[in-house]
């Protein structure tokens, strides 16, 4: 069995970056048909980030590079755990440590519109926050294990019992993929409010390695969306993997319907649904269930 | 190949210009022509962007603006003069505050006049200016070192 995980782990770090990047492709593809326009080829988000890696570097002081490779390597780490299996706390904390990096990546440079994003970037943790760890929580009261493994074999689908919380789940995957209306520190779209806010100082290897963090984290967060439809059988597995993709063009028709908004909405909101669906629905597992 | 000329990334900077060519820049975006099909983003960040278009001439007042955004590009890169305010100064060459053409204060690889110039013409630049940009990257890496 253990070998098993571990060759899930591998296949996470060879083959997320690939789906990752498709993803994103299909995301812009899709995008640009909902404007009626022809759109890139799917694999530019490929072509962007060889062009970064080819691009000279331009760096504002040497601590940014560590902390934004720190970012990514605990994005893998954090997919890693996971796909072998893991506790998903420390999923949790492993993913909110890489994006405590990537502040201190934006912090470190003096330019206004990167201190600003980075501003953003904690209230959009502290937005989101709350409702990742009231989902793990769920997922040990409706199975009794906090271990990802546990739950892909448990006897019963974790979606009936945890249905309020999958909605607040989908509710911040706005916010983790930045996307409209919450992507206020950081946002994939050409002009922003404030340039790119986290990214704007990065250039070259750098920023190519935010993006690729950026393909590594989606596939893990699609991952917690197919553990809701686990239940140790094949058809189980089918419906999860079919409703993280539908999931994730969800996010994509959010995105180009909607406007940005303040932080103050995006926390308001997110809190507002955490408190409704995730708590409310904590209470039931704990009592009624 | 170069990944270059595969997703050029493009920052626009509004020098003296009476937003004719920059409506005509704007316009290369919009559904109509859709340069993204060709990978091409609008950044507005010098760090992230491969060509500078500029519009309008140089003045005074800007022309430490645009020699700080060149500077602040890193290489290889690319500059498109676009109208003709940008190529020479057009009408407004001989006034008192009018320096000239963009290519007065940094190197320019593309001239597109017209008075707007048109998005098509715009396109065609972009697309010249694409090979320059492929040519300086291969320069660039066969230096050595200075890219990994």
């Amino acid at each position: 069995m253990n070998v098993l995980y571990l060759v899930s782990m591998i296949g996470y770090i060879v083959l997320a970056p690939i789906f990752g990047l498709v993803l994103a492709g299909l995301d812009r593809k899709v995008s640009a048909r909902m404007q009626r326009r022809v759109g890139p080829p799917v694999v530019q988000p490929y072509y962007d980030v060889r062009k970064l890696m080819e691009k000279d570097q331009v760096t504002v002081n040497k601590v940014q590079d560590f902390y934004v490779f720190c970012f990514l390597l605990f994005i893998v780490i954090t997919g890693c755990i996971f796909f072998a299996g893991g506790d998903l706390l420390l999923v949790v904390f492993t993913l909110t440590l890489a994006n405590v990096f990537l502040v201190l990546a934006a912090y470190s440079s003096n330019s206004p519109y990167s201190q600003v994003g980075a501003e953003r970037e904690l209230y959009q943790m502290m937005a989101y926050e709350p409702m990742v760890l009231l989902t793990m929580i769920g997922f040990y009261l409706a199975v009794g294990s906090f271990n990802v493994s546990d739950i892909l074999n448990g006897d019963k689908m974790p979606i009936v019992t945890m249905v309020g919380i999958f909605v607040g789940f989908l509710f911040i995957l706005t916010i983790k993929f930045r996307k409209s209306p919450f992507d206020l520190s950081m946002s994939h779209h050409a002009h922003q409010d404030i340039v790119k806010g986290v990214t704007t100082e990065f250039s070259g290897r750098t920023l190519a390695y935010v993006e690729i963090a950026h393909w590594y984290e989606n596939i893990m967060l699609l991952g917690i969306v197919f553990l809701f439809f686990c239940n140790g059988t094949w058809w189980g597995y089918v419906i999860g993997v079919v409703v993280a993709a539908v999931s994730f063009f969800l996010e994509t028709f959010i995105d180009n319907s909607f406007a940005r908004m303040k932080w103050q909405v995006a926390l308001k909101s997110s809190w507002v649904v955490s408190i409704l669906f995730g708590l409310i629905n904590v209470a039931l597992l704990i009592w009624v269930f | 190949m170069s990944y270059s000329t595969k997703s050029p990334w493009i920052i626009h900077y509004d020098g003296s210009s009476c937003n004719g060519c920059d409506i005509e820049v704007l316009a290369c975006l919009t559904p109509m022509y859709d340069l993204e099909r060709f990978g091409i983003v609008n950044t507005g960040n010098p760090k992230h962007a491969d060509i500078l278009l500029i519009t309008g001439s140089i003045n005074e007042q800007n022309r430490d603006v645009v020699k700080q955004i060149y500077e602040q590009m890193p290489e290889p890169k690319v500059v498109v003069a676009i109208g003709i305010c940008a190529t020479s100064g057009g009408v407004f060459k001989k006034c008192y505050n009018i320096l000239g053409g963009v290519d007065k204060v940094i190197p320019v690889d593309i001239y597109v006049p017209g008075c707007a110039a048109r998005p098509e013409a715009i396109i065609d630049g972009v697309v010249k200016a694409l090979r320059i940009l492929e040519e300086k990257s291969k320069a660039l890496h066969n230096k050595g070192g200075k890219v990994q």
